[in-house]
This record gives C-alpha cells, structure tokens and sequence, in this order.
C-alpha cells in the first residue's frame, strides 16, 4: 500500500454535504402471471456519509430490489417511481450511460454470490484494474491499474497477491471471490457500498473474515454503507442504523440498540425471539411466527403483517399504519398502531417476543431422565473412513491422488438423544451422513444400527433395519417428488414396506396431524405448500415407519428465520413425544445449541471435539471450535460489540492434502503462538481425541479452554 | 466428441428439448397448480396455438382429403398431362396424369404416419435406455456414450443410405424401425444427464433410503419428473423424423415405390422445379409447413414448461399500451 | 494442455477408423455389385462375372477385404470403383468440390448466425427478435431439398425479369467458358452464390438459435450485474463480458453443425449438379459401391473429427476452465 500513483480521496469528501443517499416514496413493481407485483411500496430512508445502515428482512420483503433500484440495475420491466438522490442528484430517469458514471465510481455494489459475481473469462486482476480504468482510463495507464488491482487484492488480504492477481476466478475459493469482489467495490473510493447478503452464501468463518474486510473497507474509503441481510446477527455489531422491512415497506427504523432491545413492531419482536442463541445454554422459548409473507400481487387494505400476528385488532385491517415516532425519540419509528402496548410490556427483546407470542418451552421426554449410559446405542460409528479417487486423464483415466473426506470418525448416539454433527462445507459431514444412510459396508471402520454392524447385511435385513432409520433432508423444494400428492409422498415408505392398504389410509392423517397440517390438505401437490410447510411434510414422511433414529440434513437452513421456528419447535416436540433420536446436521451452532444434548464439531474429516452440548459452547478446548464459536454473530449489539473475535486466515485445505500432523494447524492461531519445538509436536503428531472433561474430548495436543461468547 | 449438446443446454429446435434440464420446482404459495399455468402459458403462445391447429389439421386432412377427392393416386386422367393447378385437378396432374393432390396426399399420410411412429418409438426407447443407463451409470452407460459419439461421426443418414439396397422391396415398416433405431441416441443422452441430476435430488435419494427398489425409482420417481422433457422431444421428433424421411426417400434411399411419402414427390420432381413448379411445391410445401408447425409447438411447450420464461412481460407491456391507447 | 488436445486427437483418428470400418463392412454386406451387373443387358458373359468377384475380393471375408482395402488407403489408394476406374483419381478433384461449399457456407454460418443470435438476444420480444426467430424457424424447417430447388426457382425469375442469366445453378462452371482468369472467376460466382447460400441458410439458423439462447443464460448472470455495478455500461458489459462468455458454448457446438453440413452437402450437390463428395455416395450407393462408400464415409468422418477437435481447441482457448486442465 505505500507507492502507487492512484489514492484513495481524503476520507468524508468535504465537497458533499448532507445524507449520501436519500430514497424517498419508492415503489418498485414487475409483471408477473399472477398480475403486478409491488415489490417495494413507499420504502423512505437515508444514508448519511460514512454511516452503516443495516436492511434486514426475509426473502421477498423488498431489501434486494430496492437497492438495486438505487444502482439502477432492475430489468427493463421494473416500474420505479418515487425519488433516489445520491449527493442531492436525483438518480431515477437518468440514462444508463449517465448511470454508469456513478456506478462503481461513486457507487458500489457487493452481490450475494460470489460464485457467480465474476466473470469466468478473465483474470481477477483484468476485472478489478477494469473497474478502475473505466472511469480513469484517460488518466491511468493500464499498467498503473494493474498494480493497483495487485494492491488492493493484497488490501482485501488476499495472500501473495501479485501472483493471484493472474488467477481466474474459478481458481478462487468463495471467500476469496468475495475478496476480489470488494476489492472492486472499493477501488474508486466510492461514497457509498452497498453490500447485498454479502455472506450468506459463505461458511462463518469466512463470513467473520469478509465481515472485518467490510469494516476495513469502511475505514479506508469513509463510505457510507448499507448492508442488506436476513441475518438479524450479522447486523448487530456492524450497523449504526437498522431498517426492517416486511412486505415491501420499512416497518421499523431506529438506532440497532434501540431497534434489538425495544422492538416496538410486533414482526421485529418475532424476529428477534424466533432466532436460537448461541449464548443462551438454558432451555429457551423459540417464537414461530405462523403463516406466510402475503403475495405483493394483490396486497388487502390493512397492515400487510395482521394475518401473522398475535397482537392483530379490528383496527389493523382498516388502513395500513404508517412509521410513526416510538418512545418518543424521533430516531426510532416502527409501523404498528399497538406500539405503545408493546412498550407496556415488562419484559424486553426475544423474552418481551417469548410472552407475546405465547412461546413455550418443550418438555423433556421421559426417557431423558434415564441416565445415558443405560440406554441403547441406537447408532455407532467406529472409525469410519470413506476416501474417493481422483482421477485425471481423457481417454486413460489414471488416479493421482485421494480425497479423504471422512478419515477415521467414532460416535454412539442412544436413545432419546440428539447429537449435532458441526462443520462448515467440505468438512466431511454429508459425506459422513450419506455412508450411514446407505447402510454398505464401508471402506473402513463400522457401522452399527440398533447394534446391527451393517457390513455383515444381506439386502432384506438391510430393508428391515432402513424401517428404524430415516432422513430428513435440507431442501424443502428438492425432498418431495413434484409429481405426486402429499398421500403418496407420505404413503410411499409403508408401501415400499408392504404395509395394508387400511393401515396406510388410518396413518397418513395421522401423520398430517401430527406435524400440525391438516389432514384436508392429502391431495395437493408438494408444488401448493410453503417451504415451511413442506418440510413438515418432510418430517411426517420420516416419521411414517416409526423409526428409532432419524437423521436431518440441515433441516431448517434453507427456511426463513420466522419459519424456521416452528420447524425446530416441531422436532423438539416430537423427539419428546416420541422418543426419538436425533443425528443433527448443520453448520448454524445456534440451532445446534438449541436443540442437541451433545455435539460433534467436525473438520477435514475428522472430529475434533465431541461432548455435551452445554460444555463444548461454554467451555470449547479446540482452537478451531473456539473460531467457530467465536465467527457466529450473536444478536445482541452490546454484546457483539464488545466480543473478541478469533479470525481464522486462509481457507480450508484441500482434504486431498491434508496437512501432516494436525490438520488444523495451517490455520491454527494457538500453533501459531507456539514456539518451534511444540509447533514441531503439531506438524509431526496427529492429536489424539482425549478426554477432557466427564463426556467432553478434544482431539489437540495443547488443548485449553477459552471462553468466546 | 466430447459434447453434442450440453445436456439441457437451451437452445434451437434441432437438438431436441432444452430448458431447464430438469423441471423446476414450482414456486410456492402460487394458487395455480402447474399443469393449469402450463396450460395457460401454452394459449398465451398464439403461434404455438397455431401451430398446433395445424399439425391435427394435417393429419386429418392427409386421412380424410383424399375421400372427398374424385381422383385417386392410382389411376390415371389420360385427358390431362402435366396440367397446372385447375379446377378439375386442384394441385395439377403430373406427366403420366395422376392427379397432384391424391398423391400429394397420399405422401402426406405416409410421412406423417412415419414421423409419428419413429418419434414414439424412439422417444420411448430414449427415455428407457437414458434413465437407465444414467441411474446405473457402469458399462451400459459407457456404451451408450460411446455409440452417441460415434453416430455424430458416422451421421445415421449415411448408414441408412448404405442399408437401403438391403430393404428395396420390403416393407416401409423397416424404414420406420430403422430411422427410430437411430433417433433415439441423442435424447437418450439428454434423458442420462437429466437422470443424473435428478438421481442427485433429495427426493430420489430419499426414496432410495426408504428402501424402494432401482426400478421403481425410476418408473415412480425419474421418468415422471421429465415428462416435460420426454413431451417437447417426442413433438420435435416428430418433424425430425419426417426430415429424415424425406432425405433420405429423395435419393431413393427411403420409402420404395409402390409406396409414395412426401420425400418421394419432392426427389421425383425436383428436377422439374423450375418448369412445371406445382409438382415440388405443393409436396414441398406440405412439408414446411408441418416441420414449421411441430417446431412451433414444440417451442411453445418449451416455453410454457420453462419457470424462467419471461415471455409474460412483454405480453403485459402490449397490454398496457393497449389500454392506453 | 497440449497433452490433453493430443490424447483427443488420439481418441478422434480411433472413432473415425471405427466409423469407416464399420461402413465398409455394412455396404459390403449388403450391396450386391454382381447382382447389379447381371441385370445388365445383354447379360456379361459368366467367366467375367467370375473374374470380377475375383477382382473385388468378393471371394474373402469382409473383414479381410477391409483390411486389403485399408493397407491400400494407408499407401494413398483407394482402389478401383467397380467400373474399373481407380478412385484416388477422382478424390482430389471431389474433394476440392466440397471443400469449397463447405468452407464458405460454415463461414458465413457462423459469423451471421452468431451475429443474428446476438441481437436476437439482446432485443428479446422485440421486433427484431421476433423476426430473427421467424426467419430461422423457417428456415430450419426448410431442408435443403426443398431450399435448393425454391432457390431455382426465385433464381429463373431473377433471370428472367433480368434478362440475363445472372445466377447460374447447373454445375460449378459454364463448360468450355473462354475468357481472363477475372472473368473465369466471375464464372465461378454466378455458379457458387445460390449452392453457397443453400447451405450458408440452414447453419444461420442453426447458430442464430443457439447463440441467442446461450445469450440469453448469460444476460441474467450475475457477472454482467458485477460489471455494469463497476461502472461499464450495459452495452459495453454486454460485449466484453456477455458475449465473449456466451461464445463458450458454441465452441462444442461447431463439431455438431459440420456433421449438419455434411449431410446437407449432399443434397445441394445433387440439386445444384456439383460433382462433389456428397454427389459421389449417392452414385457409390447407386452402384453398389463398397469402395466408394468408404472412401466417402472415410471422408465425412475425417471432416466431422477434425472440426471436432478444431472445436476442442477453441473451447480451451475460450474457456480458462478448461484450459488449467
């Protein structure tokens, strides 16, 4: 960063005064076959330089399109009206070419995906110099552009940078896309970033690291932000400001303290109790806010979230409530015409939601009491390995190497129990989830169902131990066949299983019943439900055998966070009513905390911490669990603020090559701290997983506790 | 070769269907189901609609016209030699008197009669062969792979023409198993990528670890899920079928006389195209229009199948320009 | 890289000995040239039906006569055609005769069917677009048999209004026209514009449509949005960032629609009376030929393999994905 002909501008460009973008009455609407939808309706708000402004709302609230309006990036079939002034110019009506100044110069964007965002042909260094000579090309010469884009890669922390600098960018991991893509973002010094779900397409401890660049990159350019998110954690210690958004328009505003601490609209309260903490270790009450977002096609008179909510009066079909001032401080406005109740109520923030909302917590079940050692093993995995070729070559495939995705993993579930199986992509943990599922003998270690080692099954005894074990996968719209009704979705099992016809008509509503759909509902097709409802069914499929032991691919991740609720409440439910095992797994630890009673925490295919739940999150011994936790955004500003967060650099080594010795140790910051000789033990000794504490091992040889929530 | 088509590549008419390679989860909370949106999106193509009103009416046609016709392909008007279109002969006569449009006709109902058969058996077999051999993968699919490269190298017209000395005088059922014997490659290879995604869906996965056997997934959960697919490539062939057909009749190579088909027609008068012209044009005629008609309609299937279609925005400008005025 | 382009190769000259191996075996079995000369009349004496069996190895097995045949070909002979005449002789000039339609005709397929599709793309549902679909749904339902001989036909009116014959669609020059190699040349055209556009036709359409599409999936991508959010404009981010992407795809594409062109050569020879290789098969099948057949199924598989290997080399050169490889 020390000799190059192009700077960034003096922080805060004195030239500007007054808010670097101001939206006012926006609408935004599109075709659609169902008629117009009005995507953003009458959103008002405004960026003051060098502030961050969180948007957090589910999908299809609006945050998206209306920013997107703002870089005037809609198709051509978007109606915009209503007003954008960035730096006092009104933005709408202007041309693209006009457009095209300010974006990226003044202007710019950061997508959600980065897998996508850059273009596949060229060079990750020929597209960031691009963005800068395409507003400087009289003034910088290409070569000058060159080594600035080698100097900001090397800004956004891309190692050996020069270098990379001539990698396409599919030679880049995800992380590093998203690098590249700030990089870009910020190399005109722009007086505004707008940063859309800029992490959720990535791991936590990737999303840690591009959360700090934001920040970093905040600091060098003095930009204004806005940070769209679903994630009400990820907001909470970056924001300044937070607007919520719900069916298109701003339905609470305010200063994030205000905003996390008295919420003032009953939406924003589901929200906020709805989400599972990660440092909560008591049994809390998670808010399910029921039904759906409405269709924006044909919106009714009234406010657009009364169908959903628990405080709903005549009153709030009338007319839709405006933002009005809460509290009194003109800073904090929310759209509800019963704010004044909510003020009313004892309690604050997730507990305030808790009472309102009437969330319980679930009972136990009966066979939790008995202590873990005296109940059966329902499944066991004693050194598991599963290792795929790799092959390269056209015409003579020749193998040159292996990937190990599981190397080696031991753990017992019994009966009544959950345990959470953690790791982030490429850990090894679906690869784990499917040599189980398919019940062959594997290539290495055993498996046990029930006490069953599969690998001594012949295919019928295979079929009857497939009755106790089923699965729960993570995509709602992927697990059901399109092609057939909700009664042969859920009928399927017990024919395969050669259950009478009677017995599948008397089960199927009784399932339907008890994943909470109603029965009426048998002959639709999965194509008419909500995601939320969908993976109800799901469940209900899973739950047709009576099964001992079920297995749930991340089963609530791809739902929205209100729905997400009622799916975790249901399956605490019915492991209590039932008494069913649970192989959690997932890479959101707050879930995982939520609902486990021990935990696994996988990387490169090896565990390296297990234990009950309560003691792993409170009292992690392994550096990487520490850095896991310690990614995790918790929704509270104050706490986040003053949190220390453990960064973890690079990313995740190829299983194909795993480093020798610890596999952690590439990105370990204790070995780091080490001198040589103990760094030495890491490089050359596998830590083995040893105990730590009573049901608590960690698998490193310099193990120690370190508190990070 | 490496790639003939990406499978589910989007694309032209040739290479048979495309789209999404497999059919999109619809959204949720829609009110329509998604045969009825289907449905909608297909009225809502007019040439399509068209283009659909055609084809049955040239099947139809090709069966009833020649009842209502006085003439029949075999006998002769000695009154009228190579006579342009008149009252009496409609379409004209050709050089030995036989009336144009009960040849014409007459070819019609062979050609059609052709591509539909080829088109259902080779469809059929595509869809069996693809799923399989994309469910299994193993030797089998090795095979298929191999014998789809090879067919791009050795073009099926040509091994057809060469066989065709073999089936002179034989019935025109041979041509008919050997042009579907050789159509069904291509969409079979679209069908095993489509397999293979879908193998890859949790649907498929979890029925598998339900315990369901191989071939009842691929009966109850992998073949109705390409319906789409299977419907677009069925139609599309129909027309390639007949475009082989014709080809290869043009030289000779296809349908043998006594027989006519409209490829027969087209290569016996296509030396007098520019001297007695109503002798190529109406068989050729026929012929565009019905490929043009197929392609049409499988386009619009394509499009009504396809969620990402976006024909429905400027059918809402039209509209809103049309209330303004 | 080079590694990976040679094992290709390797791979292409495998299929094409495949290919033609397996054309001459199945012309061997089923033409029968002695049958064909036995219909002769008068009747040729018995000893030289006899001598001729010997002559085309009728005597061997057909893998032997192959392998006869092959070991000829290695040496640059492709032996004799039945009547006698030793084909090698004629292959050069044949040869020549395709190639230069070919070459033309792919040519100016691709840079106008890419170019159509382009904008096609870029103005979706607009009346360009409309028009450029219309247009190449037309033609791709048009043959080539029934193109060339419409294309006479417009031709003799052109002439006729004219008053001369400008375009000229018998053979590929005037037989014993004198004159300066410039307007030898002028010759030529007047008899290579309709042949060259019969052909150039159908490929527009077939690359228009994919290009279009292959277009299309890149419109909606989220690299374009990255690079107008960097400030390009939306035409400029279309053109240095769409279109060079969307090229990717084509590239596989190429392989495909020169075994088009060869199948569609044919015809237009035919029609267009050019002596070419296409013209050549059917004369070979014609007279039952094994050794023409094969000549010119040797030819058509090295066409097709050489594009397809022409399109592997550009799809490295186009898609840095692969190249690393």
């Amino acid at each position: 960063m020390t000799s190059s002909e192009i700077l960034f501008d003096t922080p805060a460009d004195p030239a500007v005064e007054g808010p670097v973008l101001q939206v006012e009455d926006l609408h935004v609407s599109f075709p659609s076959e169902a008629g117009r939808v009005q995507a953003v309706r009458g959103l008002t708000y405004q960026v003051s330089p060098g502030e961050v402004l969180g948007i957090v709302g589910e999908s299809g609230s609006g945050k998206s399109v209306s920013s997107l309006a703002v870089m005037g990036l809609l198709p051509e079939s978007a109606r915009i009206t209503g007003s954008i002034k960035f730096q006092g110019r009104e933005l709408i009506g202007r041309t693209d070419t006009e457009l095209s100044k300010i974006r990226g110069r003044r202007i710019s964007m950061v997508f959600q995906d980065p897998l996508s965002a850059l273009t596949p042909v060229y060079t990750v260094g020929d597209q960031i110099a691009e963005a800068i000579l395409v507003h400087r090309g009289g003034a910088v010469s290409k070569s000058a552009a060159a080594k600035r884009a080698v100097e900001l890669l090397d800004l956004v922390g891309i190692p050996n940078a020069a270098e990379r600098a001539k990698a396409f960018p599919h030679e880049f991991s995800g992380g590093m896309r998203q690098r590249a893509v700030i990089a870009m973002a910020i190399a005109n010094d722009p007086d505004l970033i707008i940063a859309d779900e800029p992490t959720t397409a990535l791991d936590v401890t990737v999303q840690a690291q591009v959360l700090q660049l934001l920040e970093t990159a905040q600091e060098v350019t003095g930009a204004g932000i806005v940070i769209i998110t679903h994630d009400l954690g990820v907001v909470a210690g970056f924001a300044d400001r937070l607007m919520v958004m719900y069916a298109g328009r701003a339905v609470e505003t305010g200063k994030v303290e205000e905003i996390y601490t008295q919420p003032r609209m009953p939406y924003t309260l589901g929200l906020l109790g709805s989400i599972p903490r990660l440092d909560v270790g008591e049994k809390q009450a998670l808010v399910p806010i029921t039904g759906q977002p409405p269709s924006l096609t044909d919106l009714p008179p009234g406010c657009p979230f009364a169908p959903r909510c628990p405080m709903v009066v005549d009153a709030c079909h009338t007319a839709e409530p405006p933002l009005i001032d809460v509290d009194g401080s003109p800073e904090h406005r929310a759209a509800c015409i019963r704010t004044g109740e909510i003020a009313a109520t004892d309690a604050e923030g997730a507990e305030a939601a808790a009472e309102i909302f009437g969330a319980e917590v679930v009972e136990e079940a009966e066979i939790a009491k008995v202590p873990r050692e005296q109940r059966d093993t329902v499944l066991e995995l004693d050194h598991l390995v599963k290792e795929y070729p790799v092959n390269k070559g056209v015409v003579f495939k020749r193998r040159v190497g292996t990937v190990h995705a599981v190397a080696g993993i031991t753990f017992d579930i019994r009966e009544g129990e959950t345990l959470g199986l953690v790791g982030e992509s490429g850990c090894g943990k679906t690869t784990t989830l499917m040599e189980i599922l398919g019940l062959e003998k594997p290539m290495g270690g055993e498996i046990s169902v029930l006490g069953t080692n599969v690998s001594s099954l012949d295919s019928k005894r295979r079929k009857a131990i497939r009755r106790d074990m089923s699965v729960v996968f993570q995509d709602p719209m992927a697990s059901l066949d399109p092609r057939l009704t909700i009664n042969d979705v859920i009928a399927e099992p017990m024919q395969v299983h050669g259950y009478a016809k009677d017995e599948i008509n008397r089960r199927v509503p009784e399932l339907m019943r008890l994943v909470g759909l109603r029965p009426e509902q048998l002959s639709r097709y999965p194509g008419e439900f909500s995601g939320g409802q969908r993976q109800r069914i799901g469940i209900a499929r899973a739950l047709a055998l009576e099964p001992k032991l079920v297995v749930l691919d991340e089963p609530v991740s791809a739902l929205d966070v209100s729905i997400q609720a009622g799916v975790i409440n249901l399956l605490e439910e019915l492991k209590s009513k039932l008494g069913l095992a649970y192989l959690f797994v997932a890479h959101d630890l707050s879930v995982v905390r939520h609902i486990a009673d021990r935990v696994a925490v996988m990387y490169l295919g090896k565990i390296i911490e297990i234990g009950e739940v309560n003691a792993v999150f409170d009292a992690p011994r392994h550096p990487y669990t520490q850095a896991l936790l310690s990614a995790i955004p918790i929704p509270d500003p104050v706490k986040e603020r003053q949190r220390e967060r453990i960064i973890l650099t690079g990313d995740l080594p190829s299983p194909a090559n795993p480093p020798s010795g610890c596999r952690f140790r590439t990105r370990c910051f204790l070995h780091a701290s080490l001198p040589p000789e103990q760094q030495r033990t890491c490089i050359e000794l596998e830590p083995p997983r040893e105990e730590q504490a009573p049901d608590h091992e960690a698998a490193c040889h310099f193990a120690q506790i370190r508190q990070v929530l | 070769m490496t790639v003939i088509l990406n499978e589910g590549d989007s694309a032209g008419t040739t290479g048979a269907a495309s789209g999404s390679p497999v059919d999109a989860a619809p959204e949720p909370e829609k009110a329509m189901t998604r045969g009825r949106l289907v449905f909608i999106r297909f009225l809502r193509n007019k040439l399509a609609l068209v283009g659909l009103v055609v084809i049955i009416g040239m099947y139809v046609m090709a069966f009833v016209g020649p009842l209502l016709s006085k003439w029949t392909y075999d006998t002769q008007d000695y009154s009228a030699f190579l006579e342009p279109p008149y009252s009496e002969h409609i379409f004209g006569t050709d050089k030995i008197g036989t009336d144009m449009f009960a040849l014409t006709m007459r070819g019609l109902q062979k050609s059609l009669l052709i591509g539909l058969l080829v088109a259902l058996i080779s469809t059929t077999v595509a869809a069996v062969v693809g799923a399989t051999a994309g469910y299994f993968l193993g030797l089998a699919d090795k095979a298929l792979m191999w014998v789809v490269d090879l067919l791009l190298v050795l073009p099926s017209f040509l091994i057809i023409a060469i066989l065709s000395p073999w089936f002179r005088g034989k019935s025109w059922w041979l041509l008919v198993l050997m042009l579907a014997a050789f159509q069904w490659m291509i969409t079979a290879r679209i069908v095993r990528g489509m397999t293979l995604t879908l193998k890859e869906r949790e649907f498929v996965k979890a029925a598998k670890f339900m315990g369901q056997p191989a071939g009842t997934i691929i009966r109850k959960h992998i073949v109705p899920n390409m319906a789409s697919l299977l419907i677009i490539d069925a139609t599309i062939n129909v027309g390639s079928a007949v475009l082989a057909e014709t080809g290869l009749s043009f030289f000779g190579f296809g349908v043998q006389s006594p027989d006519v088909s409209l490829g027969t027609l087209i290569g016996g008068n296509a030396e007098s195209a520019t001297t007695f012209p109503w002798l190529f044009l109406f068989p050729a005629g026929f012929l565009v229009v019905f490929v043009l008609a197929v392609n049409w309609v499988g386009d619009g299937l394509r499009d009504a199948l396809d969620p990402t279609s976006t024909r429905v925005r400027k059918r809402e400008k039209k509209d809103t320009k049309e209330k303004a005025a | 890289m080079a590694g990976f382009l040679l094992r290709r190769l390797v791979n292409y000259v495998v299929l094409a000995l495949v290919a033609t191996f397996l054309a001459f075996t199945l012309a061997s079995a089923t033409f029968d040239p002695i049958g064909v000369l036995q219909q002769r009349n008068p009747p040729p004496p018995a000893a030289s039906i006899e001598a001729k069996k010997r002559e085309l190895h009728l005597d061997q097995p057909i893998p032997q006569r192959f392998v006869t045949w092959m070991s000829g070909v290695v040496r640059g002979d492709f032996g004799q055609t039945i009547a006698d005449r030793p084909i090698t002789d004629e292959l050069g000039r044949r040869i020549g005769v395709s190639l230069r339609l070919f070459l033309i005709g792919i040519t100016l397929g691709i840079l106008f069917g890419v170019l159509l599709g382009v904008v096609s793309a870029i103005r979706q549902y607009k009346f360009s677009d409309y028009f450029a679909t219309v247009f190449s749904f037309i033609l791709l339902s048009t043959p080539v048999l029934v193109l060339g001989p419409l294309l006479k036909i417009g031709a003799q009116s052109l002439n006729n209004a004219i008053g001369t014959n400008v375009l000229i669609f018998v053979g590929e020059t005037t037989p014993g026209f004198q004159g300066t190699w410039l307007e030898q040349l002028g010759d030529r055209m007047q008899h290579l514009i309709l042949p060259t556009l019969a052909i150039a036709l159908g490929q527009i359409a077939f690359y228009s449509r994919y290009q279009r599409s292959s277009m299309l999936d890149v419109l909606g991508s989220d690299f374009l949005r990255t690079a107008q959010a960097k400030g390009l404009t939306r035409r400029k981010a279309l053109f240095k960032h769409g279109l060079r992407t969307a090229l990717i795809p084509m590239a596989t594409l190429f392989a495909f629609g020169f075994g088009l062109l060869v199948v569609g050569g044919t015809f237009t020879e035919k029609i267009f009376t050019w002596y070419g290789m296409g013209d050549w098969l059917v004369v070979g099948i014609g007279s039952q030929d094994a050794n023409i057949t094969a000549t010119v199924t040797l030819f058509v598989a090295v066409c097709v393999l050489f594009s397809g290997w022409l399109a592997d080399v550009l799809y490295a050169a186009l898609d840095p994905r692969i190249r690393v490889n």
